[in-house]
């Protein structure tokens, strides 16, 4: 007798644990061929609200420990992500067709792995560039140091599922910022697989949060979720335009980048600006001698 | 004195009935399910407010630090529609400073005595306490039982004991703690519930837990108590308070509470004559969910003066 196969139910990571909507509601995800190949959570504003009571909760242990521990979880990530390459592979590959299709996702996963090696090694690094020693004319040090932001919030691109969402979180978390990220809502399943992994690799329970689900039901909350210190967003103008009235009136930092605009296989999507983008400075003057 | 005083053994079951521990729990799982919106959810929360002992029973409590806890309890937030809460909730030492800043207002001051949190004193140091706490200025007494004379079978003791302290409380209200975690089941809930209630005069409480151990107030826990009180109630025409204590930390919470009073007590006890809540950070969560009604946003926990550890 054949064998029927279990298929496995796509939860979201939040706070560490799996999780659906608390709605209950959930949303197909078509292949490319069109057929309904899982049902995917429908996040709603409490799921937002949920997670980042828990992503602030997580935030002070994560920005507590030593940069080159942080450096050493975001590099188990990649590690991670190594072992399951085909898994990471065929769920990008969920939308994408043909051979042409499977290449793009294979080098996706590859660019994402070398992201995540690339902040990993600019964790105990950036502060030398960021900070510095101030000179003043008067008895003083002077310097300045930077700090996490807090809660940020992110919502990743359509395309580049993988990539895109990793370019963002990496950046953010690897200064001691915690994440709640909206996945791409075109298919969000890499971002399920993405959950599965980091909640082996040692990235504390809160840090990074996941939510999959509409972005006209969710992009109004987190423009105006007053917890959210800064959001970065990979969006169309309408939202754009909602999440700039919205981070106005909370007074959070907030970056657009228009969607399409950014490619996030170049160089260019990496590097210090995208971690100086969410970090505070703080600068502190010391009297000389005391 | 009815029937309820200095039952012993297995009588006190006869009188009081056990406790249906698997009806309990199904029925409180009920209240977390019901659906509380818009208006009725903001006079939920207010009503929470105003039902707010705002506690701080710490070692390292000091006269500023109860001076900046009373002004929170006069004017919680700005806005003119949320209401001061009921009472602070202080160590005895801390009664005549919490005193000064909220004499002439609506806020009681609330001390623990008896040797909080254990109880384990002499009975003449706990009077003397209680009388201490009293003559300082405070408005109503927290007392605890004597969990080690009630587990040991000595309700007679326990009932006298919490008969002494009323006597020594004069005018101030008093609340007893019966420390439902140390009182491990149901069945004992209860019976602690009556042999307090058959002492305590009108307008007293009887209150969960000190906060200081590791399982404070449920609504499990509540509903035992609340079902005391309304059978007590009924049978006896006398109408006793309810608190309970620690563990309660937000508006969500707070209002499945008021859920069980309302159904089980009915309106009569939503009132903060009735029915506290004793709590430190529950009351910024219900600031911040009254703002977020207000606002239609969610709300920053630093706006809210918890902003200190916050992230």
């Amino acid at each position: 007798m054949p064998r029927l196969p279990i298929i496995k139910t796509p939860k979201v990571l939040v706070g560490g644990a799996f999780i659906r909507s608390e709605s209950g509601r959930v949303f197909p995800l078509r292949s490319g061929a069109g057929a309904a190949v899982a049902n995917i959570p429908q996040c709603t504003r409490k799921d937002l609200r949920n997670a980042v009571e828990l992503a602030a909760k997580a935030g002070p242990g994560w920005a507590r420990r030593t940069p080159y521990n942080r450096g050493q979880i975001l590099y188990r990530i990649g590690e991670m992500l190594e072992s399951r390459v085909a898994e990471m592979t065929d769920a990008l590959c969920w939308t994408r067709r043909g051979s042409a299709g499977r290449a793009a996702a294979a080098q996706e996963v590859s660019q994402t792995i070398d992201r995540l090696v690339h902040y990993a090694g600019w964790a105990d690094k950036y502060e030398q560039l960021l900070g510095s020693v101030n000179p003043v004319a008067g008895p003083f040090f002077n310097f300045t140091v930077t700090e996490p932001m807090g809660v940020v919030g992110l919502i990743a691109p359509a395309e580049a599922q993988l990539l895109g969402l990793v370019s963002l979180i990496a950046p953010a978390v690897v200064s001691g910022n915690t994440v709640v990220a909206l996945a791409s809502e075109q298919n969000p399943y890499p971002a399920i697989v993405l959950g599965e992994l980091l909640a082996t690799s040692d990235v504390p329970g809160g840090v990074v949060n996941l939510l999959t689900g509409f972005q006209r039901e969710l992009v109004p909350s987190f423009a105006t979720h007053a917890h959210l210190r800064a959001i970065t967003a990979v969006v169309g103008p309408d939202h754009a335009r909602t999440l700039g009235l919205g981070a106005a009136e909370s007074v959070k930092r907030l970056k657009v980048l228009p969607a399409g605009d950014v490619d996030f296989g170049d160089n260019a999507a990496q590097g210090l600006s995208w971690i100086r983008a969410l970090v505070e400075c703080k600068t502190t003057w010391h009297p000389i001698g005391a | 004195m009815n029937a309820a005083r200095h039952s012993t053994g297995l009588g006190w079951r006869q009188a009081f009935g056990p406790v249906d521990a698997v009806g309990v729990e199904e029925r409180v799982a009920k209240y977390t399910t019901r659906s509380i919106k818009k208006a009725s959810k903001l006079w939920g929360l207010r009503c929470a407010v105003s039902m707010v002992d705002l506690t701080t029973l710490e070692g390292k409590d000091t006269p500023g630090k109860v001076a900046s806890l009373c002004r929170k309890a006069l004017r919680p937030h700005e806005g003119e529609d949320i209401p001061p809460v009921a009472a602070v909730c202080v160590y005895p030492a801390m009664v005549r400073h919490a005193r000064r800043h909220v004499r002439g207002t609506s806020v009681k001051v609330a001390s623990v005595a008896t040797a909080f949190p254990s109880g384990q004193a002499p009975l003449r140091t706990r009077l003397a306490e209680v009388k201490a706490a009293v003559g300082d200025g405070a408005d109503e007494i927290d007392m605890v039982i004597n969990r080690g004379a009630f587990l040991a079978g000595e309700f007679g003791r326990v009932q006298d004991e919490i008969a002494q302290v009323v006597a020594a409380c004069g005018p101030a209200t008093l609340k007893v703690i019966l420390e439902v975690s140390e009182l491990e089941t149901y069945d004992a809930i209860r019976h602690a519930s009556f042999l307090a209630m058959a002492v305590i005069r009108p307008g007293d409480f009887i209150k969960t837990s000190t906060g200081k151990t590791g399982l404070n107030a449920t609504l499990a826990n509540n509903q035992v108590m609340l079902d005391a009180i309304r059978d007590h109630y009924l049978e006896t025409g006398v109408a006793i308070g309810m608190k309970p204590a620690g563990g309660i930390r937000t508006a969500k919470q707070a209002l499945q509470f008021l859920v069980a009073v309302k159904e089980t007590l009915g309106d009569a006890w939503l009132t903060n004559t009735r029915y506290r809540f004793g709590a430190s950070a529950l009351l910024n969560d219900l600031l911040r969910q009254i703002e977020k009604e207000r606002q239609g946003c969610y709300q920053a926990p630093w706006n809210f003066s918890d902003a200190t550890e916050a992230y």
